[in-house]
């Protein structure tokens, strides 16, 4: 029975991933860069939540559609601020370096704001836990909750990218950035929208972390957003469908390797999980294989 | 005296150039000119501009991103660390440091040829998640390593337990505890680590210009700018990204090396993928593929938040803008146009426009 509750863990936490993926996936197929400030707007969607509902004393789905719409926001203000003026810089370095730039502007901001010390999470979600197997087996309710919603969130995903005009605008954005601007389709706002659904996305992925690891610090981005972009890199940076398959494999792989290996190497055995899948399948899980001509 | 050409001239100004910074200041820190603090700052400093000119040779000159190059550093540190706590009786300081550095860059070195071998198979973002994978492996590694010294030898166990030593033993490296007591060792050339420092930064120096401009540096460069176009003339590919990758992994070894010896405890947390960003963050900003912007970048960026620390807590915050500001202000073409124009008005057209 132990190994269904490890394998529940690690679908839980692979959820949360695979959202947090999502944002990276998304951004780094249109945009083609590596966002690596997406972590932290994780941590700054989580203390939205916390500050609306403990200062200002707002009903936990108030704060959550709060902390989506200021994530939103601040997800487009960062892409027009400091990465559009480097999209056609000649080394695509330079965008990553400001994206580094902004993931310290947005830790050391929290920092100042809410200070060093770790903050515990308020309890959002409240849903009764289900026990199975006359009790042997117990699913917490945000494990339930983190479940359904990143189901929830990929099938609307995909819904979108495959059936309405500003998805299939994305697609083709993704595919050739120009043509698509010669066949009419407005680069700037696709890319702006894009980044606007990353950053949502990373408001729930912070509420659904926090909720399962009640502790916040300036710095609780950081680490599961560097996971969260290996999961997307091994189901194939670019695709939807990887990003949520790698999140779930990386998720269980961490609690599988916490649990039956050793706590303390469990990072390195996802890191090395990753190698090795990258070394038989050079582009991820679902990546495309794109031939280089001369 | 022999004619020099271009390339010699350029690459004796640049060691000229440490030589005369070194000496100013070493004045300055002499005639007490130099605070404790900045005094204090000196060795790490040195450390970062070998770790960045090392750097350099991988993302400017070979083309690949690395972001595990605090790997590279942390197998530096580690083993040189343990050679001179293993070797402490054995051999006088002098010579003992001298082989630690050796043994350093050899261990790291091999480190750099051994993931090299898998990596750089990948391209582009690939490569650069999995020297970041492989960066935190080693970290996570050498975390549960635990290495004690006795009268049989070394002993190694992944926990304090299992390190069976007999009396008389001592435990030198303890798992996330780390080494203590480097520094001690050399309690009578501690004070020499600066200038150490600087003379290690021109073997760096050295090495890299000179790879740079031979055979193998053309042909490492060539396979940056055209993969494709550097095969089909014969040249391969995987070797040359090889020699760059492990050089550039052996240097970061030596940076490592300087790096432990100059701490009492030494902890495998430091050497995380932020330490590697730093290290790219001043590659990059120093300009790719130029070695003394690399230089510039590091000086200006590891003093700039010890100068700021006037501000307080707001320091990490102006570094923050400061380093997105001037990345925008360096890459964005925008910022390039208003600049080769300002510098158009300024030299009164004669500047020809800059390539970009």
């Amino acid at each position: 029975m132990s190994f269904i509750s490890y394998l529940k863990d690690g679908i839980s936490l692979g959820s949360i991933y695979a959202i947090i993926a999502l944002g990276y996936t998304m951004v780094y197929g249109i945009a083609k860069m590596l966002n690596f400030a997406h972590g932290d707007v994780i941590m700054v969607g989580a203390f939205v939540i916390l500050t609306a509902i403990t200062k200002a004393g707002m009903s936990p789905l108030v704060s959550i559609l709060i902390a989506v719409a200021f994530c939103t926001v601040l997800g487009i203000t960062i892409e027009k601020i400091a990465y559009r003026p480097l999209r056609k810089a000649s080394s695509n370095l330079a965008v990553l370096i400001t994206a580094i730039g902004v993931s310290y502007l947005l830790q050391n901001l929290a920092l100042l704001i809410f200070g060093a010390d770790a903050k515990s999470f308020v309890t959002v979600i409240n849903v009764p836990a289900v026990t199975l197997f006359d009790g042997k087996l117990m699913i917490k309710g945000i494990t339930i909750v983190t479940i359904v919603a990143c189901i929830i969130i990929m099938t609307v995903l995909t819904l979108f990218v495959k059936k309405t005009k500003p998805g299939r605008a994305m697609q083709a954005v993704s595919e050739d950035r120009d043509a698509a601007q010669l066949m009419g389709v407005n680069v700037n706002a696709t890319i702006s929208l894009t980044f606007a659904i990353g950053s949502g996305l990373a408001a729930i992925a912070g509420l659904l972390l926090c909720s399962a690891y009640p502790t916040l610090t300036a710095y609780t981005g950081a680490m599961p957003g560097i996971k969260a972009f290996v999961a997307a890199v091994f189901g194939g940076i670019g695709s939807i469908p990887g990003a949520m398959v790698g999140g779930i494999l990386l998720g269980v792989i961490e609690i599988f390797g916490r649990a039956y290996i050793s706590s303390q190497v469990a990072d390195a055995i996802v890191f090395a999980v990753l190698i090795i899948v990258l070394l038989v399948k050079p582009t991820g899980l679902f990546g495309k294989n794109i031939q280089e001509k001369v | 005296m022999k004619k020099m050409n271009k390339t010699t001239k350029k690459n004796a100004t640049t060691y000229l150039t440490v030589l005369i910074l070194f000496v100013v200041v070493q004045t300055l820190s002499a005639t007490g000119n130099l605070s404790r603090l900045l005094t204090g700052l000196l060795v790490p400093l040195c450390v970062y501009i070998i770790a960045a000119v090392s750097l350099n040779l991988v993302v400017g000159f070979s083309g690949e991103l690395s972001l595990g190059h605090a790997g590279f550093m942390c197998v530096g540190a580690y083993s040189s660390a343990l050679f001179s706590h293993v070797m402490a009786d054995a051999i006088p300081s002098v010579p003992r440091f001298i082989l630690t550095i050796l043994v350093g860059a050899a261990v790291a070195g091999v480190c750099g040829i051994l993931i090299g071998i898998p990596v750089l198979r990948l391209r582009g973002d690939y490569l650069a998640i999995v020297t970041l994978a492989f960066g935190e492996i080693i970290k996570n590694l050498i975390n549960i390593l635990y290495v004690g010294v006795d009268e049989n030898g070394l002993h190694v166990a992944t926990s304090s337990a299992g390190i069976k030593l007999a009396p008389g033993g001592k435990q030198i490296l303890k798992g996330a505890l780390g080494i203590s007591g480097t520094a001690t060792l050399y309690k009578d050339i501690k004070d020499y680590f600066f200038p150490i420092g600087v003379i290690l930064i021109l073997i760096t120096l050295f090495i890299v210009q000179n790879l740079v401009n031979s055979r193998s540096g053309r042909a490492i460069m060539s396979t940056r700018d055209n993969r494709i176009a550097a095969e089909s003339i014969g040249i391969n590919v995987t070797k040359y990204k090889l020699l760059a990758f492990s050089i550039s992994a052996a240097l970061a070894g030596v940076a490592g090396v300087l790096y432990s010896h100059n701490l009492s405890m030494l902890k495998v947390s430091v050497f995380d993928y932020n330490m590697s960003i730093l290290v790219l963050v001043y590659v990059v900003l120093g300009g790719i593929g130029n070695i003394w912007g690399s230089i510039i970048a590091t000086i200006i960026l590891y003093a700039l938040p010890e100068l700021l620390r006037g501000f307080a807590n707001y320091r990490m915050l102006i570094y923050a803008i400061v380093l997105i500001v001037m990345m925008l202000f360096n890459w964005a073409p925008a910022a390039r146009d208003w600049r080769s124009r300002v510098l158009e008005k300024i030299t009164g057209g004669k500047h020809k426009k800059e390539a970009a």
